[in-house]
């Protein structure tokens, strides 16, 4: 472990974000099943200290140093090992603040839908800061179960019969998909011995000639696992209707939930697949994919009938823009993929908030036909306004700058003239499918005897709602003042991803911590062990 | 001993493919179900397959792989049963629930066109 002067808790703190929601969850439990009145503030407030920790955990890995941490005490590769980087760093710090956008969206009455709303987004937390700190293939299956096993559990919040129909699909797929991620990390491990992922970076590189099929069928599937969460072009098609159907705050804190698997391709595919024979796994299919994903996004967006379905298909063209970045594989694209990606997922995160929002001052549906609009449109509409023009990737909004990154760094590649005409051709839907639903929603005259204006609408506007989407809108507006910071950081994080060496020496390199009394000396000086 | 494994293997998933491609829940869970199994007899074929190998240390003989068994995929696989026998109890729920909520064991809810429900009158 390095640098031991910049550390905040002596090293332990690249534990906590795992740790403090793991504590605060397990007390939630207790205090919902005696109906606490403390819930909701314990919750707000261990997801508060876990912006405050990961704020502080971007500080400290911004220098560029790597910091590992054994679990257990055990070297690595025989322990599990947890690696915090710039990556990682800044997608705890994204996942705490779209969290706390969620929960104070949801405090103001959707968490009393169904029980243990707090509990299970505490662990949903948890499952996702883990799979983005560690370092080993295998603890990144359980971290990915257990956000999916919270997920579950929210997606069937306030359980309408739409959500428990989406359910089924969506646990049916997400099995399916660790099935295949648990064949694809054994054959890993039948063939190189190690599970750690600095560990098989080094050694998938040395493979004999006669494993490298092998090799690479693993990683392959392992990329599909990836893909079925990040939403690929064969594999999205639960996203729209889960997406669709959950509660309005686990669809804002599920916009987090895509990035996991982006996440999860970047990473390996720079560091596991890195070198040898698996170097460029990724690259003939995976932009490919990724621009088909854009094409059927944008058609999904002009295509959709409710306002939430028209943001799904948002979520998945933002899906399809990450990892056709990240499919390209260039440090340009890598850089321009994170500068994007902290846009997109706060806007869509906001973007679920506030069709909610709409649907509930429209009396409670988000179908994008003419209807009446209740008092106090007009902040509505100005949101509206801003949150397309960040989803649609228009200047002066931070997409717009991601975008452009990407069209930028991808003009080396061979892809260039596809990627341009693709990538702006699908912006361009969604701005015709956006521009549509808002003149729909706000301007459209209703003919006829349209249903009366709700007086009273049946979920009203409260403080806590404005604040959750203003804030989420406003952190996405900082994304763009911070620009130039922000563009800075991104390009560090993808060049440290892009050169491997420094998290393969900082995991391997780590050492135990020598024991502060040891129990077996003293009982060799006693004789009871030989 | 080898042959017999992969065929137990193939065989488990491909039957388990077949029942998760049906339309009804409860074939969907069998064949996850066995898919499971076969993901679990997977892991423990990559610690390389022993017989009459010890389980992990004896007296007088050094615990190198050459003499023991790979104790690692055990450590896997156990992990992995819990795991896969949590989310079927979970998915169990979860259809269950959508049976009653749609009278239909249908994974969409709706009968296919002539097909005859297996639930009751909707």
């Amino acid at each position: 472990m390095s640098a031991p002067g910049a550390m905040l808790f002596g090293g332990h703190e690249v534990v906590l974000p795992i740790v403090l929601p793991l504590v605060a969850g397990a007390l939630l439990v207790l205090l919902e099943r005696a109906r606490s009145r403390w819930t909701a503030p314990l919750g707000l407030a261990a997801t508060l200290a876990l912006l405050a920790l990961a704020i502080a955990l971007v500080r400290q890995a911004g220098d560029g140093t790597v910091q590992a941490y054994l679990l257990g005490n055990w070297q690595a590769p025989w322990g599990i090992a947890l690696a915090l980087d710039r990556l990682s760093a800044l997608m705890l710090l994204l996942t705490a603040a779209v969290a706390l956008g969620s929960l104070v969206y949801a405090s103001a009455g959707e968490h009393t839908r169904g029980p243990h709303f707090h509990s299970l987004f505490q662990f949903q937390l948890m499952g996702l800061n883990g799979a983005f700190l560690t370092a080993d293939l295998f603890n990144l299956f359980v971290f990915f179960e257990v956000l999916l096993a919270a997920s579950y559990g929210l997606l069937l919040h306030g359980a309408t019969r739409a959500r428990v129909q989406a359910s089924v699909h969506y646990v049916v797929f997400n099995l399916t998909g660790s099935a295949l991620f648990l064949i694809a990390v054994s054959l890993l491990y039948g063939l190189a011995g190690t599970l750690n992922m600095a560990d098989l970076a080094v050694k998938l590189a040395e493979l004999p000639p006669e494993n490298q099929r092998l090799a690479q069928a693993a990683a392959l599937m392992l990329l599909v696992v990836f893909a079925v969460k990040a939403a690929l072009l064969p594999l999205y098609f639960w996203l729209p209707d889960t997406y669709a159907a959950a509660s309005p705050p686990v669809a804002a804190l599920f916009a987090i939930m895509t990035k996991v698997g982006v996440y999860a391709i970047a990473r390996t595919t720079t560091l596991t697949f890195g070198a040898g024979a698996l170097a460029g796994i990724a690259t003939p299919a995976l932009p490919l994919l990724a621009l088909g994903t854009l094409v059927l996004a944008a058609i999904g967006a002009l295509a959709a009938v409710r306002l939430r379905g028209l943001v799904a298909y948002v979520v998945v063209a933002s899906a399809g823009t990450l990892l056709l970045a990240i499919g390209l594989g260039t440090p340009g694209t890598l850089a321009a993929a994170l500068f994007y990606l902290v846009h997109s997922t706060l806007a869509a995160a906001a973007w679920f908030l506030l069709a909610d929002r709409i649907g509930a001052a429209r009396g409670g549906s988000d179908r994008l036909t003419p209807a009446p609009l209740a008092a106090g449109w007009a902040p509505l509409g100005v949101a509206f306004l801003v949150a397309s023009v960040a989803a649609a990737g228009l200047p002066p909004l931070a997409g717009f700058l991601g975008k452009a990154l990407l069209l930028q760094a991808a003009g080396e590649t061979t892809l260039a003239v596809a990627v341009v005409a693709l990538v702006l051709g699908s912006s361009l839907a969604m701005i015709v499918a956006l521009a549509r639903a808002g003149s729909t929603l706000f301007w459209k005259p209703v003919d006829g005897p349209g249903t009366p204006v709700p007086a009273a609408p049946a979920d009203p506007n409260r403080p806590a709602h404005t604040l959750a989407i203003v804030g989420l809108l406003a952190a996405m507006l900082s994304a763009a003042a911070a620009a130039g910071p922000l563009g800075r950081y991104t390009g560090d994080a993808a060049a440290q991803l892009v050169a491997r060496t420094p998290y393969i020496q900082a995991v391997l390199g780590a050492r135990p911590v020598p024991p502060a009394y040891d129990v077996r000396q003293e009982m060799r000086a006693r004789g009871e062990l030989k | 001993m080898l042959l017999l494994l992969a065929l137990g293997i193939g065989t488990l998933a491909g039957c388990g493919t077949w029942l998760l491609l049906r339309a009804r829940t409860f074939d969907v869970i069998l064949g996850l179900t066995l898919m499971s199994y076969a993901v679990n007899l997977f892991i423990f074929a990559m610690g390389r397959v022993k017989v009459a190998a010890l389980p992990l240390v004896a007296d007088g003989k050094v615990a190198t792989l050459a003499n023991t068994t790979d104790p690692l995929p055990q450590a896997l696989v156990l992990t992995a049963i819990v795991i896969s026998f949590a989310m079927t109890a979970v998915l169990l729920a979860v259809a269950l629930r959508a049976r009653a909520e749609t009278a239909s064991d249908h994974v969409d809810g709706t009968p296919e066109a002539g097909g005859e429900t297996r639930g009751g009158p909707r």
